[in-house]
């Protein structure tokens, strides 16, 4: 797993012009940070190859192509002749349709994840935070001995218990992550629950899962953004892992994962494409998202300011 | 200190608990049991095969009788698959290979991880500084399951310098221990880094230097200490995503350890082995946070318990 | 087979060929100094407990930690182990073997009579619980079904000890290849004194006590298990390996990479790697029948799909797979596509003439099917939905992909299905399943081990194809003085109802290491002996 840090040197920065915005001021050293821009342009080519890819192949993702079925070690390698761009799989299969397929999952994967860790962590740690008092400690206990589930094993239970199915993938790897978003976002709701705005609206009789809404979150915003950008690579490596040992999507789909995993198992036999072509957009889509986190934490970071 | 230690262990009661009820509860409601086989059983056998190890009492009883058992006789069952061994054999048996290569892979990946950060910082946009960076975040992104077949090609087929899997002595523990490590150490390494370069600048830094010390005791007296705390920080999630690696290396490299011991206890339904597992594994994660906040106490002051 | 003629000559004293035991190294063979064994393990050994070990690959190491009354040579044919010879009764009921007196325990204690009765009777004992207590009933021993239910007490099984080295068992209808049966593991005799001292954890290392040719000196679960010679064995002089090894890899290219690397001496070759191996390895990549079968099982039962119900449907769906391209294009590895239900290679067995296997190539059963399919309503533009549900493998998953794509191809449109082995097991158990994986290997050398199992009441028909004609055949091949013809009407019945489809017939795909001799060759169910290996020098 990964912790994203700060990739440039804070003390360059941080000479913010008086009278703009801070949302502006952000997206000015977001816009100069030159790693984030190179990982917000990755990210667009991902995108672009997993929406678009689909239009320029030849093959679907299911068909097998019976002429390099039996012989991919000689024929199944790129090829423009016989429309296979990235070579074909063990049993002939398009690896372009496969890939681009696989990275739709992988992409929804840690996309979904991250937005319902998000959203379970935002509310739950706004709540804990605002509502402070013994409410507050109840459920911070909670999430420390939540904390000390090792959820690995949890998920794998629950693939094997119930089968694969994309839908306990997308909650279960999202159900990972949301504790640590919790604590976070109650740390900046014990900040701004002091400040004059939400005292004025509390002193008005809104009510609490207004003011939680309105007021809190929507301030929160910023923290939330990186952080989330952030887990979806987290998620998308949880994914993968969980391909890795069989538990993921099914057949005719795909994922990264399976893909390098698949890949790896057989990198001794000289297929080689199939490790490749697959991991090339698997670390492409990871170095998207942590440079992006990163640029957007030194863009929103109020410590440097 | 001594009250937090002891409050943050009685925290830990109730999340074991809470572990063994989920787990339970999640184990017991799914189809096939440790006894479905390829022939079903005659009901006589099935049935005596269920008294032997307690199936046949009401949950409620199951629950409470096993967790009396490891309570008053520390005695986590017999295993309900490999059924001449009890699941304290196989966690003696399994742990200590575990434990060996894991804290190996955590220290390597410390020392190392620590060492080429700081290099890099100090030696900031030097070539040094480029190549610890692009390659710790090349190591970062690419998956153990992908390093460890691609190590073994090299090392066991290629060169034939070092076995490729088993545990009969130090030279098996070096390939499992350089796949497990390897991403743990890029994240360190990152995340040195970074901290010390913002360390670096900061206002003490300057007036050690000012007072003429020699750079070696500014770095290593003044800047190292409180760089280290994000490092710390993240040695916790760094050590659950660690016994999640231990599955690949165990499955790879054949160590015997108690990551396959998980997965093949989940898959095969062999209740008492999977919770015996689960409750080693979360214990450990609680224990391991403890000493986290330890020793982030013990590095900053300002921290009070 | 051998045991054919046995029966012809019942009621005299029977000699089974008298070979000379253990490794035969032929004249002129320098030996190797180390004479050391490594094989392969996919998965850790669950027990080495002769009455509760289920897997094949758990009977490979209890062959050597243990021996039955009869071993099996390289071409499969039975030779004495602990039983000299048997002789049977008139009525075929009644074997009585006699038994070596120079066999041992590892401890030194004699092997005797009572020691197979205290064993049988423990593996059909409810209170053992085995998951093989039926192979006595399988054996037709006198009472098992009672004892196994727990109706009647161990004492009344139908084997008894005459004296130290005279058992007898009695059984309740001729079974032609009972003495078959006694080379399964499950009926190796077991030390009463040791299980009684050390209960279920008398299997470790140090105090597992066994019979066989050598002794269990190291098990590290998932690791390892060391086997060293044994000096009581009764034919210890003529072990000429010394050690054998087994090594638990969980992925098998990682295996074949290790073998590769010389860390192995055994491993399979994954699917599709054979033709390059047997090329680049010619003296190592060996391919050999092996006695099991892979089909599709198609649930005909209540709860399965209404379409399946029609046996143009089930036949459609045989035919529009090419079983050439799965054994040629998929696994490689000298497989044999199935037109049929029992192994091709099975002693004895001739497959019926059969118009789709024999008289039609593909393209002729691809239209066939299409008329099928149109006749029963369905066509690629109004196609049937079905669900395909396969266990988790490498291998399962490339046929059932190629499989959905053949089938696609005459409007059956399935959608995958992959279930961990208990889930799959225990779904196609609760016929909560379209169309499921399954594959059986024989537990003997003979046809009736694949045809009883479709029988209405064989424990595991999941499909529920319940057919009394077919239990009739198989009720009357039980006593037919030459079952063969009514074998071939069994097969001839499955193929007319299709209720499975036959994917392919099995082969041992395996690189061997070129010094290593004495491994079988022509044994079906690749019974091995780690007595009859020997190293040879280079």
């Amino acid at each position: 797993m990964m912790v994203a840090t700060t990739e440039n040197n804070p003390a360059t920065e941080g000479m913010a012009a008086r009278g703009r915005s801070p949302w502006a001021d952000a997206r000015r050293r977001f816009l100069r940070n030159k790693a984030a821009m190179f990982g917000l342009i990755i990210l667009l080519f991902v995108a672009a190859f997993a929406i678009f890819g689909g239009l320029f192949s030849q093959w679907s993702n299911e068909e097998l192509d019976y002429n390099v079925m039996g012989q991919v070690e000689q024929l199944g390698g790129p090829s423009f002749a016989n429309g296979h761009y990235f070579g074909t799989d063990d049993l002939g299969r398009d690896l372009f349709a496969r890939t681009v397929q696989g990275t739709q999952i992988s992409l929804a994967v840690g996309v979904v994840g991250a937005i319902i860790a998000m959203v379970v962590g935002t509310l739950y740690g706004a709540t804990a935070g605002y509502v402070g008092g013994r409410v507050d400690g109840i459920m911070m206990r909670t999430v420390d001995i939540l904390m000390a589930v090792p959820y690995m094993f949890v998920l794998i239970l629950m693939l094997v218990m119930y089968g694969r199915s994309i839908t306990i993938l997308f909650v279960g790897v999202g159900l990972i992550s949301w504790m640590d978003m919790s604590r976070i976002v109650r740390g900046q709701t014990l900040s701004l629950k002091g400040r004059e705005y939400v005292e004025a609206a509390r002193a008005t009789g809104v009510s609490a899962p207004i003011i939680i809404l309105r007021h809190i979150v929507p301030n929160l915003l910023g923290v939330i953004a990186v952080y989330a950008t952030l887990l979806v690579p987290l998620m998308i490596l949880t994914e993968s892992f969980i391909s890795f040992l069989g538990l993921g999507v099914q057949e005719p789909m795909t994922s990264l994962g399976a893909l390098i995993s698949e890949g790896a198992g057989t990198i001794a036999y000289g297929t080689t494409w199939q490790l490749g072509f697959p991991l090339l957009f698997f670390c492409l889509t990871l170095f998207g998202f942590f440079f992006v986190g990163d640029g957007l934490r030194d863009a929103l970071d109020p410590k440097d300011r | 200190m001594f009250s937090y230690i002891l409050k943050r262990l009685a925290i830990a009661v109730p999340t074991l608990l809470l572990l063994i009820v989920i787990s339970f509860l999640l184990m017991h409601s799914a189809p096939g049991g440790p006894f479905t086989a390829e022939r079903e059983l005659p009901p006589q056998v099935l049935a005596n095969l269920n008294a032997k190890y307690g199936l046949d009492q009401p949950l409620w009883r199951q629950i409470t009788s096993y967790v009396w058992g490891i309570v008053a006789h520390f005695d986590f069952g017999p295993s309900f698959v490999y059924k001449d061994r009890t699941v304290n054999q196989i966690i003696a048996q399994g742990f200590p290979i575990t434990l060996t290569y894991g804290l190996l892979s955590f220290a390597l990946a410390v020392i190392v991880g620590v060492s080429l950060g700081v290099a890099a910082a100090i030696r900031h946009n030097t070539l040094l500084d480029y190549i610890a960076v692009g390659l710790s975040i090349g190591a970062q992104v690419l998956p153990n399951f992908v390093m460890a077949p691609i190590l073994v090609l090299i090392f066991t087929l290629w060169l034939g310098w070092l076995p490729g899997g088993g545990w009969q002595g130090p030279e098996y523990w070096i390939l499992p221990v350089i796949a497990l490590s390897t991403s743990f150490m890029a994240s360190i390494a990152r995340i040195t880094r970074s901290s010390m370069l913002e360390v670096l600048t900061s206002n003490h830094i300057r007036t050690a230097r000012a007072k003429g010390l020699p750079e070696r005791r500014v770095i290593l007296r003044h800047a190292l200490k409180p760089a280290m705390l994000p490092v710390i920080s993240y040695l916790g999630p760094a050590f659950v995503a660690m016994i999640t690696g231990s599955v690949v290396v165990d499955i790879y490299f054949s160590t015997g350890g108690i990551g396959k011991a998980f997965v093949d206890s989940a898959l095969n339904r062999d209740y008492a082995v999977m919770m015996g597992v689960t409750i080693l594994m979360g214990a450990l994660t609680i224990l391991f946070n403890l000493v986290v906040d330890i020793l982030y106490g013990w590095i900053d002051p300002k921290i009070r318990y | 087979m051998n045991m054919k003629t046995l029966l012809a000559t019942s009621a005299i004293a029977l000699s089974l060929s008298f070979q000379a035991q253990a490794a035969s190294v032929p004249d002129g063979v320098t030996l190797a100094a180390e004479q050391s064994y490594t094989f392969w393990l996919l998965d850790a050994i669950k027990s080495m407990d002769p009455q509760i070990n289920t897997d094949v690959e758990g009977s490979d190491v209890l062959r050597n930690l243990f021996e039955g009354l009869y071993n099996e040579d390289s071409d499969g044919a039975l030779v004495p182990g602990v039983a000299i010879d048997h002789t049977v009764s008139d009525d075929g009921l009644t074997y009585t073997f006699n038994l070596r007196d120079t066999a041992k325990w590892s401890n030194g204690e004699a092997v005797t009579a009572n020691d197979f009765v205290y064993a049988w009777r423990r593996l059909a004992d409810p209170a053992t619980a085995s998951e093989y207590a039926w192979y006595m009933e399988l054996m037709q021993v006198e009472n098992a079904s009672a004892v196994v239910a727990g109706d009647m007490p161990t004492d009344a099984l139908g084997v008894t000890a005459i004296n130290d080295h005279t058992l007898e068992v009695k059984i309740t209808t001729p079974l032609p290849y009972f003495p078959q049966m006694m080379v399964h593991a499950s009926t190796f005799p077991v030390p009463q004194t040791v299980i009684e001292a050390n209960g279920d954890n008398w299997t470790q290392p140090g105090t597992l006590v066994g019979n066989g040719a050598y002794t269990l000196t190291e098990h590290t679960l998932g690791e390892r298990v060391v086997m060293e010679a044994n000096d009581t064995y009764w034919d210890a002089s003529n072990t000429v390996m010394k050690t054998l090894t087994a090594l638990t890899i969980n992925d098998q290219n990682q295996a074949l990479t290790r073998y590769l690397a010389g860390e192995l001496d055994r491993v399979d070759i994954p699917a599709g790697q054979y033709p390059r191996l047997a090329e680049e390895y010619p003296d190592q990549a060996t391919s050999t029948p092996y006695n099991c079968s892979y089909i599709y099982m198609l649930n005909v039962g209540e709860k399965g799909p209404e379409a399946l119900k029609d046996v143009r449907v089930r036949q459609a769906m045989a035919f529009a797979i090419d079983r050439d391209i799965i054994v040629d294009r998929i696994l490689q590895g000298g497989q044999k596509g199935a037109y049929n239900w029992t192994h091709w290679a099975v002693a004895d067995f001739e497959r019926p003439h059969s118009e789709w296997a024999d008289d039609m190539d593909q393209a002729q059963r691809i239209e066939k099917a299409k008329e099928l399919m149109a006749e029963a309503g369905y066509s690629t533009d109004n196609p049937l939905e079905l669900r395909l549900q396969y266990n988790t493998s490498d291998d399962h998953k490339k046929i059932a992909i190629a499989a959905s794509q053949m089938l696609k191809a005459i409007g059956v449109n399935i959608v995958l299905d992959n279930y961990e082995w208990k889930i799959h097991t225990d779904r196609m158990q609760s016929q909560d399943f379209d169309m499921a994986r399954y594959a059986w290997c024989g537990d003997y050398n003979e046809a009736s081990t694949y045809l009883d199992l479709m029988t209405s009441y064989s424990g595991h028909n999941n499909g529920q194809w319940f057919n009394d004609q077919y239990d009739q055949i198989m009720a009357d091949s039980k006593t037919a003085a030459d079952p063969q013809p009514l074998y071939q009407q069994a097969e001839t019945l499955l193929t007319d109802e299709m209720p499975i489809i036959p994917i392919y017939h099995y082969a041992n795909v395996d690189m061997i290491a070129a010094d290593i001799k004495g491994l079988p060759q022509n044994n079906v169910n690749n019974t091995w002996y780690g007595k009859d290996i020997y190293r040879v020098a280079e």
